[in-house]
């Protein structure tokens, strides 16, 4: 609703702020929402200004799970650092050990075996799937549609974390890759579990698509809500669903295909509107894509080492330089830039986490929407506050 | 009178093999509300996932009686600190527990609950939630498996079951000298004020069996 | 994509005033870096976003660095004329030289129109105490916004121009900035359940510096929880 002033520096939430405020003549009531606050996810606060219902002010405020990783990063060895990362974003470990894995694969120039580029990309998708439809759970809960989409979300929850517990041998905090390749190689009949939960999962987005994506009251209450301009989208840095809901083509596994994306065929879907209706479109249509990547890394994936021989897993002491490397993660691009000064610990460690840049615009998606559009707006950005708040 | 019942438990189990049922006021309140233990709807960080994931269909806490998150601390019995406070939290978590009414419950869930666990040497983690309100069960875990919450619950209604009444052993929430609100400690230039609350928790001495 | 050598080059040719020099990195990543001064910072910036060969319309990650002062020995062969006469001798000297520490702002740019990157760059302060200002990138790359807000709160570089440079993840009336290298956290240390020597170290530290209050066991009156 709020289109980008043309000026040659980018727009500022603060110029709209006050033209919004100039057209409201009511007194303004202050609320305070969270850090406890059953609708925001996890101890995120909002300082919402409201006109009636209608918000006329959003400041969010961070730092209610500031559990100082980048700090303890610097503390500890490279390798003392992956399962950190899995705490990062919860839902999403494997896409967050290979992003950082792959960071540092680029600070000390190692390679990677066959078999574990496949295993990755199996993973990340297996991730991709859990945590979109989680949100998808979430943003419906988010909605007013109190428990039973949240049930169904968490029941195919349960059958990939199964997957990730046989093979690590653990639900949600694997720490399963590391530099140079991954930690144990799957059996058989492990593959065979996930060819058959990849089957399966089609039907179940079927089922799920019949009960919600033409649900006439998710249409009236989310299409039209929140419109994101591309242009505001991309000078804001938005990454991920959020960004390609806004028609920007942007997919790290299409543009800078990191691992072994440019040997599969997947489309990437992309949004009309910007709105929240295409936000949680975009999510359904790319968990679609990757059970399409799993088909054909489930059936390509090699025999051969899982793990580079020749790379070293302790006493780790990449010379001196640094690197940033990002990947394509749920929740849009993860990044970890890192320096190194020839020691075992990383001079700087430093997180780039999606969902805190994506927070950014949340203000100027809400302005002049309801406050209970709000909810499902926040909803709608996908955030998880341990990768927010760091 | 002495404070010894006339009919033991061992007669009560006794009449009920034989059909007879003979309870006291004390067993049908301590069944009564331990088998109902609201919950507050409040998640910190991962272990909240699996909180989460407790009151899902494939672990299903509703067996337990559990299954009403409450949003509101007035309404809950039960507050369940799932995940790492960091010092920014910590008023917040107190303001939560002094505005739930009594008889109340903590169950710390995940080792940064408990102690501030892989996150412990973080300036901003705080060590441990006992050290600003009582803790009744610890469940240790990173994060806890669903079915470690469910033991814990269970493990809090046995605690509940056997609680008294009257006499000198009442539970906290009877004690007279039972202080309704604990201090919220206040946001200082370098940390917390104060940084923990003495009459509930004190450090033992750092000392370990095997190195003296 | 152009090399970085020839941004500069370019971002030289266009402003005659600035200095920008290149900052080599000797890892394997080959990821080197620009870095600008921040007086020309703005409008190098905005150069960058809106140059049609280049197109950094995205601002990927923004961060700080804390570089403190170090003391750097250099050893030199110096000749040493002989007072005899005879041929001047080597001597080996050591000078030893602080290096002044300052704070540095890195910025990742990607281009999502042409879909190439990174051009890094990177701006330094003065030092680490009073000349901490650096100009916004903000109202270039509106991504900057919460990311330079969290470079203010934890390492103390103030970002002019800001639209709202306000603390982010620590509360307001936290003084310290704790990312930075000398920062030493409180000592809360009274107490360790693991039993990793390194932390019990720290809990008898903390023990020692408590005295003469006696660390006891808990009271027996003490309510247990």
């Amino acid at each position: 609703m709020i289109e980008s002033p043309s000026s040659p520096l980018a727009p500022l939430a603060g110029a709209h702020v006050r033209a919004v405020h100039d057209a409201f003549h009511g007194d303004l009531l202050e609320v305070s929402m969270g850090p406890h606050h059953p609708s925001t996810h996890g101890v995120f606060r909002m300082m919402v200004t409201l006109d009636g219902e209608t918000v006329v002010k959003l400041k969010p405020v961070f730092g209610y799970l500031h559990r100082n990783h980048e700090k303890l990063g610097e503390n500890t060895t490279y390798l003392g650092s992956m399962p950190y990362t899995d705490r990062l974003d919860y839902f999403c470990s494997m896409t967050n050990n290979w992003a950082y894995a792959l960071a540092v694969e680029k600070l000390a120039g190692q390679a990677v075996p066959d078999r574990a580029e496949y295993l990755r990309v199996i993973l990340a998708e297996l991730t991709r799937l859990l945590n979109h439809t989680c949100l998808a759970g979430f943003l419906l809960q988010d909605a007013g549609a109190s428990g039973t989409p949240l049930m169904y979300a968490f029941r195919e929850r349960e059958k990939i974390l199964d997957l990730f517990e046989s093979l690590s041998g653990s639900r949600m905090m694997c720490n399963y890759q590391r530099f140079g390749g991954c930690r144990v190689d799957p059996t058989p009949a492990w593959f065979d579990a996930a060819r058959r939960v990849t089957e399966e999962y089609p039907r179940f987005l079927d089922e799920y698509e019949a009960l919600i994506t033409g649900n006439e009251i998710l249409m009236a209450r989310t299409q039209g809500v929140g419109r994101l301009s591309a242009a505001l989208a991309v000078s804001a840095g938005i990454t991920g669903p959020m960004l390609r809901a806004c028609g920007v083509d942007y997919d790290l596994r299409k543009a800078e295909p990191y691992g072994f994306y440019s040997r599969f065929e997947f489309r990437v879907p992309l949004g009309d509107h910007g709105d929240t209706y295409d936000r949680y479109m975009i999510r359904i249509l790319e968990m679609r894509e990757s059970v399409k990547i799993l088909q054909q890394a489930l059936r390509d994936i090699p025999a051969g080492p899982i793990f580079d021989s020749k790379a070293k897993i302790r006493a780790f002491r990449p010379k001196a330089g640094e690197a940033y490397g990002r990947i394509e993660g749920p929740k849009g691009e993860i990044g970890f830039y890192l320096i190194s000064d020839g020691t075992g610990n990383p001079y700087r460690y430093r997180i780039r986490p999606p969902s805190f840049v994506n927070l950014t615009v949340l203000e100027d998606m809400c302005l002049g929407h309801t406050i209970a559009d709000a909810v499902i707006i926040l909803g709608s950005i996908d955030i998880v506050l341990g990768e927010v708040d760091r | 009178m002495s404070d010894t019942p006339v009919i033991t438990r061992q007669d009560r189990d006794e009449l009920r093999r034989q059909g007879i049922l003979l309870t006291s006021i004390e067993e049908v309140y301590n069944w009564g509300r331990s088998r109902s233990v609201w919950p507050l709807q409040f998640g910190l960080a991962c272990c909240a996932i699996e909180m989460i994931a407790a009151s899902m269909a494939r672990f299903d806490i509703a067996r337990f009686g559990s299954e009403v998150f409450r949003p509101s601390p007035r309404q809950a019995d039960l507050l369940i600190v799932s995940g790492t406070v960091t010092k920014k939290m910590a008023p917040q978590v107190v303001r939560l527990w002094n505005q739930m009414p009594e008889p109340k419950y903590c169950i710390a869930m995940g080792a940064c609950a408990i102690s501030g666990g892989p996150f412990k040497q973080g300036y901003n983690v705080l060590k441990g939630i006992d050290r600003f309100i009582p803790v009744d069960i610890y469940i240790p875990g990173c994060p806890p498996r669903p079915e470690a919450l469910l033991h814990g619950l269970m493990e809090l209604q046995k605690k509940m079951r056997g609680e008294k009444l009257t006499g000198p052993d009442v539970p906290r929430n009877k004690q007279p000298d039972n202080p309704c609100e604990y201090p919220v400690p206040e946001f200082g230039a370098h940390d917390l004020e104060p940084a923990k609350n003495p009459d509930i928790w004190q450090p033992p001495a750092p000392v370990r069996p095997d190195k003296p | 994509m152009e090399t970085p050598e020839q941004i500069r080059d370019r971002l030289l040719a266009r402003f005659p005033g600035a200095t920008v020099t290149l900052v080599v990195n000797p890892g394997a990543s080959g990821q080197h870096s620009l870095l600008l001064d921040p007086a020309n910072a703005r409008a190098i910036a905005v150069f960058l976003r809106d140059d049609p060969v280049l197109r950094l319309d995205y601002c990927s990650n923004a961060t700080g660095v804390d570089w403190p002062e170090k003391e750097i020995v250099e050893t030199t062969k110096v000749s040493v004329p002989d007072p005899a006469g005879g041929a001047p001798k080597i001597v080996e000297q050591k000078t030893k030289r602080i290096q002044p520490g300052y704070l540095e702002a890195v910025y990742h740019l990607y281009s999502m129109a042409l879909k190439t990157g990174p051009v890094i760059i990177r701006l330094r302060t003065g030092n680490r105490t009073d000349q901490v200002a650096l100009p916004s990138l903000t109202p270039v790359w509106r991504a900057c916004e919460f990311q330079e807000r969290e470079i203010f709160d934890l390492y103390g570089i103030v970002f002019t121009d800001h639209p709202d440079l306000r603390r982010i993840l620590m509360w307001d009336e936290f003084k310290d900035h704790p990312m930075r290298k000398d920062y030493v956290e409180p000592d809360d240390y009274e107490w360790e359940p693991t039993a990793h020597d390194e932390v019990l170290v720290r809990a008898k530290a903390h023990a020692a510096a408590a005295a003469p209050a006696p660390v006891a066991p808990p009271p027996a009156e003490a309510p247990q929880p």
